[in-house]
């Protein structure tokens, strides 16, 4: 309705308003024909985010995922400066206090308040038994000092340096986790450990992964006689038991080796089996994706197969392999885990929780000194992040959810 | 459905040669024949050798031969039940295991069974009760089952019952019963002491296949077909039963496949905790000691075990998917 004065299509001409024209306003605006398309920068953020984005936002919406991220992400920045964060080195032995309790640590002595701070032990040997009982009496305090220097370490092995976190009163001790049969603090040992057991998982994943992406994106691209006997293949692995086969792996690893050696090999067999489950996640997505136009477009253009799977097919579902990739983790941990646990993976002086855990085989150890089981923690809260992450990144990966 | 049994036997045969090869090139790997080191160690104990005995072995065993001949050997003796020689024992492998193998196979067994029986219907409560106060519960119980090591598990059981009880839970018989002769008191004792390991063995397993259960029967729930058969009246519970519950069972079903070997690997570290009279303990000494022919027989035992149990849940899956059964089984 551009004015007033048109005359209706029928009847008679309408007749005109006798007050003054209705005014009418024009905008004298340059017109434009996209204005109902143009987006706000609210609406602009959302709809024009990359696929990467909203798997970002989805994923933040996972509560649980994103706790569990951070805990991850902490866990593995502690193993950066282990040697900082250990109250004592990895090695340090303290022969006057074998298999020592847990020391709590209190802020208040009485109703005073100390700052942090741990009670001494005194220990006595029992007649009976041998056995060694520790005793806190409230009579000796010993502050926690912060930023101290304490045992030296190489950090990594560049330079020399005695400055941690928290180190015990001069001439007291901190054992917050207990220590051992050579009287090791355990708290030390533990996050010494994390090192190698978080590390391990990774590598072994990533040995995985290559095994996985190559055998799986070959027989699903190739098809055919490929295909099945990679398929067979896959199957026999998969009916596999898998810890007697590590067993049988690791007792292969030559006794000569040097430790670092064998944490190698203990990766390349953790990652030797493992990869079935990814081969195949990307053998059925290759088949499926490898009939769509891009593809027979690159072909069209003489890509060569390698350069098709790994620059076109590969990418359009990342997204998943990250999240089964995470999936996969935890399993190399509790691998890792067991194999040292028995004794047929890493070896002293290697430390990873699970050498740890071997020292709490016995039951009758592990009922005088509960606290041997520790490393156990670390796995299992370890192993839920990982569990909780790989579900929050697979749920945040689908784009029908 | 005869065809379809009779098809899946078939592929079991290459399977088992492929895996038998497997089996036989990881014993084999460790440098030296096992003789020479036989030998030696007895040398060096000062123990008489008795060449001719030596000498026997290595006929026996084709010691002396190229790789293929050997392995050729090896798996012909198998399938006559020659299961090899164990040179930590001085014994052949057969007087060695003793019931070790029937007994892992029934640990194994009811550790499925188990796992069955308690995730179905946990998995069909947390299903038709998501975000209840049950779900989560058993949700939270159901992560940590999955993220603790199965050893982890035995350990903090005997730990309790050590304070608790002050008593040893390990082991699957009662000591009186160890050597003696197979009888009605000791299948009793056996059965008595069974449900700790099958408990921590298959507390894993119970967890990711209520999870699975749950996430199966989920799906199914939101379908439409289960708003109409409401709308029309059905029971709620007559529906359950009759619709998505037998379509969330075949995952359920198929999983043996998998579940099956985890079992298997879970009891081996297991009954190195628990002691079990199983293959653990002595798998675990025979590899250590690299005593290839015992370690090579329960590695095939379990391989075998395991290639078995697929075979069942495949024909169970046969019975139950008529797609499967009529070999459309080609899945993409």
């Amino acid at each position: 309705m551009t004015s007033l004065v048109d005359d209706p299509p029928h009847g008679r001409p309408r007749r005109r308003p006798l007050a003054e024209p209705m005014p009418h306003q024009v905008s004298t605006d340059p017109f434009d024909p996209l204005s109902i398309e143009r987006l706000s920068p609210e609406q602009e953020r959302y709809y024009l985010a990359s696929q990467w984005k909203m798997m970002w936002w989805k994923f933040l919406r996972h509560r649980l995922a994103v706790v569990a991220g951070i805990f991850l992400l902490v866990s593995y920045a502690t193993i950066l400066a282990s040697e900082f964060l250990a109250p004592y080195s990895l090695h340090s032995r303290h022969v006057d206090h074998i298999y020592a309790p847990p020391q709590g640590i209190h802020l208040f002595d009485g109703n005073r308040f100390v700052g942090p701070f741990v009670y001494g032990y005194s220990h006595a040997l029992t007649r009976a038994n041998l056995q060694r009982v520790y005793t806190a009496p409230r009579s000796q305090l010993q502050p926690m000092r912060f930023l101290c220097s304490g045992d030296k370490y190489y950090f990594w092995g560049l330079f020399e340096s005695d400055v941690h976190l928290v180190c015990p009163a001069p001439g007291g001790t901190l054992f917050l986790l207990g220590t051992d049969r050579l009287g090791r603090d355990m708290l030390s040992r533990i996050l010494y450990g994390a090192r190698i057991s978080l590390t391990i998982g990774l590598l072994g994943v990533s040995v995985s992964f290559l095994l996985g992406v190559t055998i799986g994106g070959l027989a699903g691209y190739h098809g055919g006689w490929v295909d099945n006997v990679s398929q067979r293949l896959i199957e026999v692995l998969r009916s596999l038991p898998h810890i007697p086969l590590w067993l049988a792996l690791a007792a292969i690893l030559p006794v000569t080796w040097s430790p670092i050696l064998i944490y190698f090999g203990i990766t390349i067999i953790l990652g030797l089996l493992d990869w079935t489950g990814l081969a195949r996640a990307v053998r059925s997505k290759l088949l499926s994706l490898r009939e769509e136009d891009f593809c027979v477009a690159a072909q069209l253009m003489g890509a060569r197969p390698q350069r098709i799977i790994a620059r076109h097919l590969l990418p359009s579902f990342t997204s998943h392999l990250i999240a089964s990739v995470t999936l996969a983790v935890p399993n190399m941990i509790l691998g890792e885990t067991a194999l040292s646990f028995l004794g047929l993976g890493l070896r002293q002086p290697i430390t990873s929780w699970g050498v740890l855990l071997s020292e709490a085989q016995n039951v009758s150890v592990v009922a005088l000194y509960p606290w041997l089981l520790l490393p156990a923690v670390p796995v299992i809260l370890v192993v839920l992040a990982f569990n909780f992450l790989g579900d929050g990144l697979r749920d945040a990966a689908d784009p029908y959810k | 459905m005869f065809g379809y049994v009779l098809r899946r036997l078939f592929i079991m045969i290459p399977t088992l040669l492929v895996i038998s090869f497997l089996v036989f090139a990881i014993i084999q790997a460790p440098p030296g024949d096992y003789l020479s080191s036989y030998l030696s160690e007895l040398q060096s104990q000062g123990e008489a050798v008795n060449p001719q005995k030596i000498e026997y072995l290595r006929k026996q065993y084709g010691l002396d031969r190229p790789f293929y001949e050997q392995y050729f050997i090896w798996v012909t003796n198998l399938l006559q039940g020659d299961m090899g020689y164990s040179f930590e024992f001085s014994l052949p492998v057969s007087k060695v295991v003793g019931d070790r193998l029937a007994l892992t196979a029934v640990v194994s067994v009811a550790t499925v069974l188990f796992v069955w029986l308690v995730s179905f219907p946990i998995g069909i409560y947390s299903a038709t009760h998501q975000y209840s106060l049950g779900d989560y519960g058993l949700s939270i119980i159901g992560f940590i089952g999955m993220a603790t090591p199965s050893f982890l598990l035995a350990l903090v059981m005997l730990y309790f019952a050590n304070v608790w009880f002050g008593t040893s839970i390990g082991g699957l018989m009662d000591p009186v019963y160890l050597d003696e002769p197979w009888s009605w008191g000791k299948a009793q004792s056996v059965l008595a002491h069974l449900w700790l390991p099958v408990v921590v063995i298959g507390a894993s397993g119970t967890a990711s296949q209520i999870r699975r259960l749950r996430a199966n029967l989920l799906d199914e729930l939101q379908k439409q077909y289960v708003v109409t058969a409401r709308a029309k009246g059905l029971p709620r519970g007559r529906l359950l039963v009759k619709y998505p519950l037998r379509l969330s069972l075949n995952p359920f079903i198929a999983d043996i496949g998998t579940l099956l070997p985890e079992m298997v690997s879970g009891a081996v570290i297991v009954s190195v905790v628990l002691s079990l009279p199983t293959t653990g303990p002595m798998l675990l000494d025979a590899l250590r000691s690299q005593d290839m022919f015992l370690a090579g027989s329960f590695l095939m035992f379990l391989a075998l075990l395991t290639v078995i149990g697929v075979f069942v849940s495949d024909v169970l899956l046969g019975f139950l998917d008529p797609r499967i059964r009529l070999g459309a089984g080609a899945t993409k």
